[in-house]
């Protein structure tokens, strides 16, 4: 756990620069995660999680500050080998796979995309490993259920085998029953592959499921950090965290996240 | 859980086809559950028909004047009488079928990919290829199709290739605006960002990602463009400009017959009723397809 995958320094956003409008939606916001490790971005609605993800994997431009991806500076345009090293998965898995394309064609797209070859060859592996029969490569995705369509997407986004996999909310469009199934996919993948996951949510369960460290944020700032141990025993160091685990609990239907909290003897 | 044979897999093209066979397939199936659409195809297809065989089913030719026979009414010799040279005004209007169809179709033809072109570059790239697209579009737009049209046939000399060209010219606009409307909201998608992010060129998103999203809308409104084509194509002919005499182009005819209007009504009115059920095919057919392709148009 030494080598450094993602490095941030003081990423600031600010949408819409001088105009009347203007939105400062991440503040000067550092932070790191370590080859392997998962790290969860939590925080309500609107408080500049997603845009942190999104400019890490490239998507925005509005951003300043630094980002290192495995140990390389990157800017605002991305080199195909930069975009390598890190590959992102959707929150909604509806809207993430292109509804005229086949899903053999979305698996084979990042391939041919890159200009590394056909990537037909490549499919029914992705498939395989993603827990779904290979024949699905002739589906279209309106074919697919919701779990199905986002292990399609997960499966996509390894297809170019990056060493940071960037989760934009991966299981809150999901039924409950399908999200767990999905969480632990990507543990296992994670695993498998020692791969950096950096997992943003509003859902303190599927957080306290999969990372190691979480930060918590609130409105463009980090206000916390906690550890795998301080989910599991309801510490916190801010009392926006607090709030935040009292909401969790309050209004969770995930009996996993109650008995946590009754383990904890938080809330009572 | 098996392995697969790379074979299945592959062949994306044999797909495409595939697929395209069985969008046809089901919008032929969809249009049979709509009594008007599937009544409008039912014209359209005998109009194409009759066009296609013309030269065997006609029962005079076209062209041939038989001064012994002058202005006759609807007859069994002449179902829809003949004009003012003896012409047989039914096999006329058979011929002029061929006019008709090829002239629209031609239009389409061209409209079709240059709206969509202009249209999706213009939504995709924005900034300032989206203004200066969008301005020449407005500039267009603004002229009256029909003076626009007539005088550029006028420049260019009338004839049925001018009046196509001239026709193209004004009616693309429609298509270039409804295209960069979707290709805005197909580039804001998730699966085009995850393909910006496994490093699909511009090219690429713009054909494999953005282009096929938009082409179901662009083929509706053309459906529905092709009743203003027929009729500006025969307001055209009409006027003079389009193909010329002694083709028999439907709004010619018109043209010739006004002269007898009273007299002899079924010179101007047998073209008429051709216009107005071509027109009338086209736009009902452009309203099925509107919804059967447009789920925003779905009938709750």
């Amino acid at each position: 756990m030494s080598e450094t995958m993602i490095e941030v320094r003081d990423l600031d956003v600010v949408f819409d620069r001088g105009s009347p409008q203007e939105n400062h939606v991440v503040r000067s916001v550092s932070f790191q995660a370590a080859k392997g490790e998962t790290l969860g971005i939590v925080g309500e609605s609107g408080c500049g999680k997603s845009t942190v993800l999104r400019c890490i994997a490239g998507l925005e431009s509005h951003w300043s500050g630094e980002i290192h991806l495995a140990g390389r500076l990157v800017g605002k345009e991305r080199s195909r080998d930069e975009l390598k090293s890190a590959q992102m998965v959707f929150q909604d898995p509806y809207g993430s796979l292109h509804p005229r394309h086949r899903i053999g064609m979305a698996l084979a797209e990042p391939h041919r995309a890159m200009g590394i070859g056909e990537g037909w060859n490549a499919v029914a592996g992705a498939l395989t490993q993603v827990g779904l029969p290979a024949d699905f490569a002739n589906r279209f995705p309106h074919e697919l259920s919701g779990g199905q369509r986002q292990r399609v997407a997960i499966a996509r986004a390894l297809m170019l085998s990056p060493p940071i996999l960037l989760l934009d909310e991966p299981t809150s469009a999901l039924d409950v029953s399908v999200q767990a199934e999905v969480l632990n996919l990507m543990c296992d993948l994670r695993d498998e592959r020692t791969l950096t996951l950096l997992l943003v949510s509003h859902d303190l369960a599927v957080i306290g499921h999969m990372c190691d460290r979480v930060l918590v944020m609130k409105e463009g700032v980090f206000v916390d950090e906690l550890t795998k141990d301080d989910i599991r025993f309801g510490r916190t160091h801010h009392e926006y965290s607090a709030t935040l685990f009292e909401a969790s609990l309050l209004g969770d239907d995930a009996p996993d996240a109650m008995a946590r909290g009754a383990e904890a003897g938080f809330g009572s | 859980m098996t392995e697969m044979p790379v074979e299945t897999v592959r062949a994306p093209r044999s797909a495409a086809a595939f697929r395209a066979i069985g969008t046809l397939f089901r919008i032929g199936r969809e249009m049979t559950r709509e009594p008007l659409g599937f009544a409008g195809c039912i014209v359209l297809a005998i109009i194409i028909i009759v066009a296609a065989l013309a030269s065997v089913i006609a029962p005079y030719p076209p062209n041939v004047q038989s001064l012994g026979e002058v202005l006759q009414p609807p007859s069994w010799a002449h179902w829809a009488g003949t004009d003012e040279f003896g012409r047989d005004i039914l096999s006329r209007l058979m011929f002029g079928a061929q006019i008709t169809i090829r002239t629209v179709f031609s239009v389409c033809i061209i409209i079709g990919p240059i709206g969509l072109a202009i249209g999706v570059i213009a939504g995709f790239f924005g900034g300032r290829i989206d203004a200066v697209l969008m301005r020449a579009t407005d500039i267009v737009l603004s002229f009256p199709a029909l003076v626009l049209a007539l005088g550029f046939a006028a420049a260019m000399g009338a004839g049925l290739n001018t009046a196509v060209i001239a026709i193209s010219l004004t009616s693309w606009p429609p298509i270039a605006r409804l295209a960069r409307a979707e290709a805005l909201v197909v580039r804001r998608t998730d699966y085009v960002a995850a393909a910006r992010l496994y490093g699909a060129s511009r090219m690429r998103l713009l054909f494999l990602y953005i282009a096929p999203m938009c082409i179901p809308s662009v083929i509706v409104r053309l459906t529905l463009n092709m009743a203003t084509i027929t009729l500006t194509a025969a307001s055209l002919g009409f006027l003079g400009l389009g193909a010329q005499p002694p083709a028999p182009e439907w709004g010619a005819m018109i043209a010739s017959g006004r002269k007898f209007m009273l007299d002899y009504w079924w010179v101007a009115v047998m073209p008429g009723i051709a216009i107005l059920l071509t027109s009338l095919a086209f736009n009902i057919i452009g309203d099925a397809m509107r919804d059967i392709l447009d789920p925003r148009y779905d009938r709750s």
